[in-house]
């Protein structure tokens, strides 16, 4: 069976990568569709969506428009997701790589510096990186990446682990190859599927990480994002409850989008799993 | 004594790592823009320079680094944790003052999401293949999705605003004056929502490694001998297989417990709840540094002593787990 058609077995995963395909979409189309900056006040405030013509999800307390911070804070939410999770993968899997395959003095440190990063309370770690360095997206990124990458690590490792024994390895060392080329072409394109899987489920919690950030007043402040959005409704939830509820429906509709698509990617990539379940 | 000596090496490794988080906050501060004694300055509200150059040298700063450093290190010792401008009061009692609270939350918090998740973990694996292990799964994946805060606030608008049936917020209500059952009474009810919001998405967690690790566990020979044996299912899902189950979900727990500490940063701010998450969204307002770091430690502090707990369980409950095998 093709890899896709593994994939759209899977009906919810299916599902997933329509709802995604729509959320890239909007954030792709959010500079044509809302040309203008999503801060700019644009009616009288507090309009119901529906209310106005023009204005189909209304405007916020300060008169600005929902639906073009919608668009915007799409772009904002997707591209601080990847960015942060492509920058977790570059710590994780390098140190998980060195881990496992060295093994010993080497494995023990390293383990014991990813073991203190997961001691510590991923989210409170976050807040205090990004106040003290100032909010800004590339502290947000840097929060995030640093708050998520050990779990790799142990991945990668694990992998390592159990693959440096196998034939082909053991046939590449007797032939002479370095162990740079042993890591890099024989080993680690065999870790990828689990580390996909992986991935697409970091970027769905980097999402929730940047939103829950905003939301405490944490994020860009030049950049308009969902978490920020419903920040700024939380002291006017009785008089305007669809303020909240519409950006808050955004992220859980993505990062549902995104555990499906994982989901379905682990049943693609790893088919004697999927089986089993 | 394997238990004293195991104790102890934890005791060790737990030391340590509450070291590095002070060097770490140490070099955290120095990062911040501005050095520490005009961020305090700031916070005091004065801007002139003798002021600034009295403060520097009252907290050593014109001194060089690794001397600063020893003189925090020693200082957080005696435990003290800096004095907070903004409160007009030492970190230290500021966080003793929230503690009790937070405790509260993430306590009760951590059994419902425990006890309930481990049900509908449960309940998902003996019908994995029904229709009603699905549904307990697709929800499980929702809650999973929501953001915390965001539930947080959902439940306040249906359950506050539109039913009027729970408090939105606080800790208990403000000039009633109850006094013992009473009180405890007034606490549990302003209690239910931030405890139920703060669990679900870590019952979300325990319920999908609970469903995973009954259903890797069923397909082991010694299930296979029990049902052989013609035992009947109910004992065997309970006894046999629930009981090995439980094991990593325990370990899951420790670790689940520091991002429970976290988590209540956002629903104690959506509710109000004078814990040590509203005391770190005030200090972040305030850009109160030596407050927010205190209380970043003391995190990590709860976390660690969790987690030392979690492994002693861990161990009572699996005694074939001995030292030097973890």
């Amino acid at each position: 069976m093709s890899f896709f058609r593994r994939f759209a077995q899977n009906r919810g995963a299916l599902v997933g990568l329509i709802i995604l395909a729509l959320v890239v979409l909007l954030a792709v189309l959010a500079p044509f569709l809302y040309p203008d900056s999503p801060w700019r006040m644009v009616q009288r405030p507090f309009l119901a969506p529906g209310e106005m013509a023009g204005f189909p999800l209304g405007t916020d307390t300060m008169g600005r428009d929902v639906a073009a911070g919608l668009a915007h804070g799409a772009w904002v939410s997707l591209l601080i997701g990847l960015i942060s999770t492509v920058v977790a993968l570059a710590i994780g899997v390098p140190l998980g790589a060195l881990a496992g395959y060295f093994g010993g003095k080497i494995d023990d440190a390293l383990m014991r510096f990813t073991e203190f990063f997961q001691t510590i309370p991923n989210f409170a770690l976050a807040i205090v990186l990004v106040a003290i360095l100032q909010p800004s997206t590339t502290s947000i990124v840097a929060a995030i990446a640093i708050v998520s990458w050990p779990p790799v690590a142990r991945l990668v490792r694990g992998e390592f682990l159990s693959l440096k024994h196998r034939e082909y390895v053991e046939a590449a060392r007797l032939v002479g190859q370095t162990h740079r080329d042993i890591i890099l072409k024989q080993i680690l394109p065999n870790t990828l599927s689990p580390v996909i899987v992986l991935a697409s489920l970091m970027v769905a919690t980097a999402i929730l990480l940047e939103s829950s950030l905003s939301f405490l007043g944490l994020g860009d402040p030049d950049t308009m994002s969902w978490g920020y959005m419903i920040g700024a409704a939380r002291t006017v939830m009785r008089q305007a409850w669809w303020l909240s509820v519409i950006p808050g429906v955004a992220i859980l509709l993505t990062v549902l989008a995104l555990n499906l698509v994982g989901e379905g990617l682990d049943d693609a990539l790893n088919p004697q799993l999927a089986r089993q379940r | 004594m394997p238990y004293v000596s195991l104790i102890l090496g934890r005791i060790g490794k737990a030391v340590i790592v509450l070291l590095a988080i002070l060097v770490f906050n140490f070099f955290l501060i120095h990062a911040a823009p501005g050095d520490p004694a005009a961020v305090m300055a700031g916070e005091a509200g004065a801007t002139d320079q003798q002021f600034l150059d009295d403060l520097r040298e009252r907290f050593g700063l014109d001194q060089p680094l690794p001397v600063q450093l020893w003189r925090y290190m020693s200082g957080v010792m005696q435990l003290d944790f800096g004095y907070s401008y903004r409160q007009q009061m030492p970190v230290l009692d500021l966080i003793l003052d929230r503690l009790p609270a937070t405790l509260l939350l993430t306590g009760a918090a951590f059994v419902i999401s425990l006890v309930f998740g481990i049900l509908a973990g449960t309940l998902a694996a003996m019908r994995a293949k029904r229709p009603s292990g699905s549904i307990i799964m697709g929800l499980s994946l929702l809650f999973y999705a929501t953001p915390l805060y965001w539930v947080a606030m959902m439940a306040v608008l249906v359950f506050s605003v539109m039913l009027d049936w729970l408090p939105a917020y606080g800790y208990s209500t403000v000039g009633a004056g109850y006094t013992g059952l009473a009180h405890v009474g007034d606490v549990a009810v302003h209690l239910i929502l931030p405890a139920l919001t703060l669990g679900l998405f870590f019952m979300a967690v325990y319920t999908r490694m609970t469903r995973t690790s009954m259903l890797s566990v069923s397909q082991q020979d010694f299930v296979k001998t029990a049902r052989a044996k013609g035992l009947a299912p109910g004992v065997i899902q309970r006894r046999h297989i629930l009981r090995n189950a439980l094991l990593p979900i325990i370990t899951l727990a420790g670790l689940q417990a520091g991002q429970m500490v976290g988590g209540a940063v956002l629903t104690e701010t959506v509710f109000a709840w004078p814990g040590i998450g509203r005391l770190m969204y005030e200090a972040l307002m305030q850009r109160d540094y030596n407050l927010l770091l205190g209380i970043f430690f003391f995190c990590a502090l709860l976390v660690i002593l969790f987690n030392m707990l979690t492994d002693v369980i861990y161990r009572l409950a699996d005694p074939r787990i001995k030292e030097g095998v973890a």
